[in-house]
């Protein structure tokens, strides 16, 4: 079985997230594997681990840096990465980065053989649109079971919980297909030091679009079917009136909502 | 005027308030034009309802297909529906189903897609609060047939009365999109509160509830409100996930929003920033929720909570 994993670089949500002249994010500040594919990637463990003869392999598409989040999944146990880097991908959105996965996923299967399972967080945590894992399905025409909560791989049959607001659904189907995984599924494992050892030596691909068989202007500007006009950073807010409860704190908070009519 | 197609959220003959935004969004753009599956027997019922905030027409498809499996033969009727009426622009709901939707129908028309829109300009351009509330962008759609998801609770809808049209379509629906089969469903036991993401009050418990949201419940239901959790206290165990409030759980925009023993953490702001008034009630002065509220209390939450809940009470 072979399994491959998308992983994303971003900009560390602890850091000072911002945007560049150019309206697009600034991925000049720290970045880190999204916390969401984490997740990805432990699912896509597990399920290798249960299976025999199973492969992960990692794939990122972004900038130099954006191999730090396939070097992350090589060090939590991913058998190989594949990055997808090249000068005209930069400011792509999320079609042109579907469009480029989806290829991916088509030169992968050509080198080494049919990918049978597709695992993806269920968003970013930059862009959180939540498109791309369908779009990359529907481009590859295979399945997708998204949103799960929790997933089994039985033969060719991959059932899946997704836990939604009224409901739960329990979904199947069969491979090959795309699975997108919720921060609910499991407790990502954290690299080991042998594995971090073991990482160096796995191996690593880099593919530039010409090598997918893809023309410059698939993704990236060229190939934006979106456009940013504005960013405003959003006015802190003001200082809010903070009372030290001496007894009466809640009937003061009351007399706070009743002054603002929301009570 | 052009139309705009509105993919309609019901259930049981009712139409969600989010879909009431949408209608309310459409008609600044065009002639709305709303889209129902599987609504049955209660369609009239729910053309109705929709008609009564701008539908000029009600497309209605009846076909098992629609919920016998994922959202790929709804993917599929839209795309029929741009193809056949060239709508301006597709709005739909940003729940799982409006975006997995959206994300599908990008790729049948070649379109641009933008998730998570806050408002719609008359000339389609969408503004988005990103980097936990940090950041407003707007941007629009340059390519095909501009594909919109909005979230629930952005603007106040208005009722307009319109004509609510009801005309049958369907669709070939592919065997490609008959391949993600749902098995089962089991319904969530209902709670009787709002839901969280619509809810116009939402008071939060954290950490600091030490697993007993018995003063938050209580509150909740003093102010009519949904009830909401941290992180911590969803990975605790203490509140179900579908209530989680932030980055991995749902994002709020309520009229007031109380965090109680909640410390305010990036991954519960970036769910809550936007709400309009914020009050919290924490134990830590220093807990960066009081950076963002409009009125706070250092205090003990099962002191506070409480004594505010009797305060309301007896306001009424």
């Amino acid at each position: 079985m072979r399994i491959a994993v998308f992983v994303k670089y971003v900009p560390d949500a602890a850091g000072d997230r911002s945007f560049t002249d150019d309206n697009t994010v600034d991925r000049s500040v720290d970045g880190l594997l999204s916390e969401l594919d984490e997740y990805a990637v432990e699912e896509a463990l597990s399920i290798a681990d249960d299976a025999d003869d199973a492969e992960v392999i990692a794939v990122t598409v972004g900038p130099d840096d954006a191999v730090d989040a396939v070097r992350k999944a090589l060090q939590m146990g991913a058998d190989s990465g594949v990055h997808v880097v090249d000068d005209s991908l930069a400011a792509s959105d999320a079609l042109g980065t579907s469009k480029v996965l989806a290829a991916t996923v088509r030169k992968i299967e050509e080198e080494e053989g049919p990918v049978d399972l597709v695992v993806t967080g269920m968003a970013s945590t930059d862009g959180s649109m939540s498109v791309v894992p369908v779009q990359v399905a529907e481009l590859l025409g295979r399945p997708a079971a998204t949103f799960a909560s929790e997933v089994s791989v039985d033969g060719q049959t991959v059932k899946i919980r997704r836990d939604g607001d009224t409901a739960s659904q329990h979904i199947e189907v069969t491979l090959p297909a795309l699975v997108s995984v919720t921060d609910q599924i499991n407790e990502p494992r954290y690299p080991s030091f042998k594995g971090i050892m073991a990482a160096k030596k796995k191996p690593l691909e880099e593919y530039e679009l010409a090598d997918l068989g893809l023309s410059a202007d698939v993704a990236g500007t060229a190939g934006a079917t979106t456009e940013v006009l504005e960013v405003t950073a959003r006015p802190p807010r003001s200082a809010g009136e903070i009372i030290t409860d001496d007894g009466d704190g809640g009937t003061k908070l009351v007399e706070f909502l009743a002054g603002q009519k929301l009570v | 005027m052009s139309e705009v197609l509105v993919y309609a959220d019901h259930a049981n003959g009712k139409v969600a308030k989010s879909t009431f935004e949408l209608l309310t969004l459409a008609r600044r753009i065009g002639t709305p034009v709303a889209v129902v599956l599987n609504a049955g027997d209660s369609a009239s019922q729910v053309a109705a309802a929709l008609a009564e905030y701008g539908a000029e027409t009600v497309l209605t498809a009846d076909d098992s297909v629609y919920s016998d499996y994922l959202v790929a033969p709804a993917a599929e009727l839209l795309a029929s529906l741009v193809d056949s009426r060239s709508p301006a622009a597709v709005l739909l709901s940003s729940s799982f189903e409006g975006k997995e939707i959206a994300g599908r129908l990008s790729v049948k028309t070649d379109s641009g897609v933008i998730t998570d829109a806050v408002d719609i300009d008359s000339d389609l351009v969408a503004t988005q609060s990103v980097f936990a509330g940090g950041y407003t962008v707007r941007g629009k759609v340059t390519q095909g047939t501009p594909i919109l998801t909005v979230k629930p609770n952005s603007v106040a809808p208005e009722a307009s009365a319109a004509a609510g049209a009801v005309e049958a379509v369907s669709a070939e629906i592919s065997d490609a999109a008959k391949t993600a089969k749902v098995v089962s469903t089991e319904d969530k036991p209902q709670t009787g509160r709002p839901n969280l993401t619509e809810a116009a009050i939402v008071v939060s418990g954290g950490r600091g509830t030490g697993g007993d949201f018995g003063p938050v419940e209580t509150l909740a239901d003093s102010l009519g409100a949904a009830v909401g959790a941290s992180r911590a206290a969803v990975d605790a165990g203490w509140y179900p996930h579908a209530n989680q409030v932030g980055q991995t759980g749902k994002t709020v925009s309520p009229q007031l929003y109380v965090a109680a023993g909640i410390s305010g953490a990036i991954q519960h702001r970036a769910g809550m920033q936007t709400s309009k008034t914020i009050v919290a009630i924490n134990k830590d002065d220093e807990a960066p929720i009081f950076e963002l509220v409009d009125f706070g209390v250092v205090g003990d939450l099962f002191q506070v909570l409480p004594q505010a809940t009797e305060a309301i009470n007896s306001h009424k």
